[in-house]
């Protein structure tokens, strides 16, 4: 609540009275402050969450990371603030962050309505149902009559009502404004289901008081392509945040790994030459230096390191490559070529 | 000669120097100052809005919610319901709990406000504790304490607890039976309309005859046989010929909870429970005060004229005492409105956590959302003063 006035009085008075950043901006304020501010989860296991030192840990944190490698040569230079999906884009439209990476849909209307731009799609998603499983419910065809908890602002909340509609079935829908009040609504027993990202279910269930006593449902009912938001307007900064990720990509496409990155210099791969800037000049052109991606891979890794290190196998939540593997591998990820 | 001059003419003051020009002129500024401040405000939102390509305007209030809300008090649902719907939505969940909790809150203040004051050691100590417990702790504290510790510790639904005459309660809420009405309601209403009639014009004529001749009519007992024993009346003959107006739906066992039957969220329960308790602190203690304010005289008086402590209570002290309650008790009342947004914290729809929350969010308009919803607090706000100022004039001392 207080979070949400925050950042709502501080959306206000930034448009009201905020003569209004240029829209090539951010790059050069980024720069002037020293570090990135970057709207984060409040707590997602594996996505965004501050551990017991408070050092932030997840995919999606970690993107953060290596936008501020990419700029300062230092991914430490990042402050991350929490922001509940309610506030999130109110926050990112006043200029309260820079980059917005905290497990956010892409949709149209986002786009369009709330003048946002998703460069990337750091992870495809689709949401799914976790009840309990002394219920002896199979299928989220079987919810008819149930209480669901979930959360309010988001894609999770629409495509919820769509599907009870779609399947002429009744619920009753218990609305929070922040993940960790729905999880724990639904774990004291206020709702019979839990829903959000298939992804979150996973994570959330890590927190429950007895975990073995949930399972997640088959059906994947949405399609929800997570990634980072930048504002409108300012298609520098878009650029980016876009080539971070496809830097990630390609380093992982092509093997560049965070303990190999030195050695691949040399390497007589053009395309590896070009990702690393020892050929061209591709990192000028966007704001930044040529070894930019070189930075990136040094201090965060690739996308398949961070994803695996976060969420994948070597991780609690254990999720498998499935849609997020390399196109190469029959997934969806596929960077774009640095040419 | 110089003196004589100065008599005769006083000596012409610069205009600059004349206060009430000065003052005018300080006035135009500040208004000036205010209006410009308000128009650069809005000309720069609108232009940043546009740059940063933000829809504007309030046409999104007839675009299609796709959302649903738990408790509606119009049809309101996915499919069909706009922002605007939504809007009305919270609005009246909002009034809804604040009325109630305005009705409570005003019972239990009064009765423990009068409590502190009792000659009981016990019942007075109790209603100091009250009080000093209540209005120390943080409201949001309080409210999350009664969703999550004490309607959260409620059963599940598969273990209900039954209450009897089709009472339910659960984790889920509290469940009811429903009443539907049949087409022979009207009659029912009717008896009822001529039974609050029939009360009221035999009020008067009491009151009346009271004041004339002194003697005092069973005014308690016939109004209970005109307002309840005749209706009831009715009913059980009209349900005897075969023509019920009034059935009941039973809450039933369904998959996952009870269907059927009326449902309170613990959501609202929870919020109102919070708001009541927490507001008839300090209701008690202005009723307190307000009784103090009464001079110790007029209890003996009415004492002396041979009044029971509760005749003397009743019709000596809180008439005069309501002089100086309802000034801090009309801020009371809405202080209650206000802090009913905090069912934000605890998922109760009310006008902040539906409008401010989903529908500020799927829409991002936060500029017109807040405005809308700053508007509706105050004009609510407003309103309650507003009545409640009539109310004050009506019992205020009448000078002459």
């Amino acid at each position: 609540m207080k979070k949400a006035l925050v950042s709502i009085a501080f959306g206000l008075t930034a448009s009201l009275f905020a003569t209004g950043a240029s829209a090539q901006a951010t790059l050069n304020s980024v720069k002037q402050k020293g570090f990135l501010t970057c709207g984060s989860n409040t707590g997602l296991a594996g996505f965004g969450q501050p551990d017991a030192q408070g050092n932030w840990t997840g995919l999606d944190v970690d993107f953060c990371r290596a936008i501020a490698a990419a700029i300062f040569d230092d991914p430490t230079k990042v402050r991350f603030i929490p922001l509940a999906a309610k506030d999130r884009f109110t926050a990112l439209q006043s200029g309260e962050v820079d980059v917005l990476s905290r497990n956010s849909t892409a949709t149209m209307s986002r786009e369009t309505q709330l003048g946002l731009d998703f460069p990337a799609i750091n992870y495809f998603d689709g949401q799914g149902f976790m009840v309990r499983k002394k219920l002896g419910v199979a299928s989220a065809k079987e919810l008819n009559g149930a209480s669901i908890c979930t959360q309010q602002g988001t894609t999770t909340e629409l495509n919820l009502a769509d599907y009870f509609r779609a399947n002429n079935m009744k619920y009753e829908v218990v609305a929070f404004a922040t993940s960790d009040e729905t999880f724990k609504a639904y774990d004291a027993g206020r709702c019979d289901a839990f829903t959000t990202d298939a992804s979150g279910l996973y994570a959330e269930r890590l927190r429950a008081s007895a975990p073995d006593d949930h399972i997640v449902l088959p059906e994947i009912i949405s399609k929800e392509p997570l990634g980072p938001a930048v504002r409108h307007g300012d298609n520098q900064w878009g650029d980016i945040v876009r080539w971070t990720h496809n830097a990630m990509l390609n380093a992982e496409e092509l093997g560049v790994t965070k303990a190999n990155v030195e050695q691949m210099k040399n390497s007589e791969n053009p395309e590896i030459k070009r990702l690393l800037g020892t050929e061209g000049k591709f990192g000028e052109a966007t704001g930044l230096t040529n070894d930019w991606a070189v930075r990136i891979i040094k201090h965060v890794g690739n996308y398949g390191e961070v994803f695996e290190k976060n969420v994948g196998e070597g991780s609690r939540l254990k999720i498998k490559r499935g849609q997020n593997a390399q196109w190469t591998k029959g997934g969806l990820q596929y960077g774009i070529p640095v040419r | 000669m110089q003196t004589a001059v100065s008599q005769t003419s006083p000596p012409q003051k610069s205009f600059l120097y004349d206060p009430k020009v000065r003052g005018i002129f300080y006035q135009v500024v500040l208004i000036v100052g205010i209006v410009y401040l308000f128009y650069m405000a809005a000309t720069n939102a609108i232009e940043n809005l546009q740059r940063a390509k933000i829809a504007s305007g309030f046409g999104f209030l007839n675009n299609t919610a796709g959302f649903d809300i738990s408790q509606t008090l119009i049809q309101f649902s996915a499919a069909g319901g706009t922002y605007g719907d939504a809007f009305i939505v919270g609005l009246l969940n909002t009034l809804l709990v604040s009325a109630i909790g305005i009705f409570f809150t005003t019972i239990l203040g009064f009765v423990i406000g009068i409590a502190r004051l009792s000659k009981n050691w016990m019942v007075a100590k109790v209603a100091m504790v009250y009080v000093e417990v209540l209005r120390n702790i943080p409201l949001l504290v309080q409210l999350l304490f009664w969703y999550i510790a004490v309607l959260g510790a409620l059963p599940q639904p598969r273990n209900s607890l039954e209450m009897g005459a089709g009472f339910y309660l659960n984790a889920r809420g509290l469940f009811m039976a429903k009443p539907i009405y049949g087409p022979n309601i009207s009659i029912l209403v009717a008896v009822l309309l001529i039974g609050l009639i029939g009360t009221f014009l035999y009020r008067r004529w009491a009151r009346k005859q009271q004041e004339q001749t002194g003697r005092q009519y069973p005014v308690g007992k016939v109004t209970l046989a005109l307002v309840l024993v005749l209706p009831v009346l009715t009913w059980i003959v009209l349900a005897l010929v075969g023509t019920n107006p009034i059935t009941f739906e039973l809450p039933r066992k369904g998959t996952f909870n009870l269907t059927g039957g009326m449902q309170i969220l613990p959501e609202f329960v929870a919020l109102l429970l919070g708001l009541v308790t927490y507001t008839a602190a300090f209701i008690a203690e202005v009723v307190r005060a307000g009784i103090l304010a009464v001079s110790k005289g007029q209890t003996e008086a009415a004492g002396s004229l041979g009044l029971t402590p509760g005749q003397t209570l009743r019709l000596v002290v809180i008439p005069q005492a309501m002089r100086v309650i309802i000034p801090p008790l009309t801020s009371q009342y809405l202080n209650l409105t206000k802090n009913s947004s905090l069912a934000v914290a605890i998922g109760y729809p009310d006008l902040v956590q539906v409008f401010m929350g989903t529908v500020l969010n799927q829409t991002g308009q936060a500029i017109e959302v807040v405005v809308i919803t700053m508007g509706v607090y105050l004009t609510i706000s407003l309103v309650t003063s507003f009545i409640m100022n009539i109310y004050n004039r009506r019992v205020a001392i009448v000078e002459r």
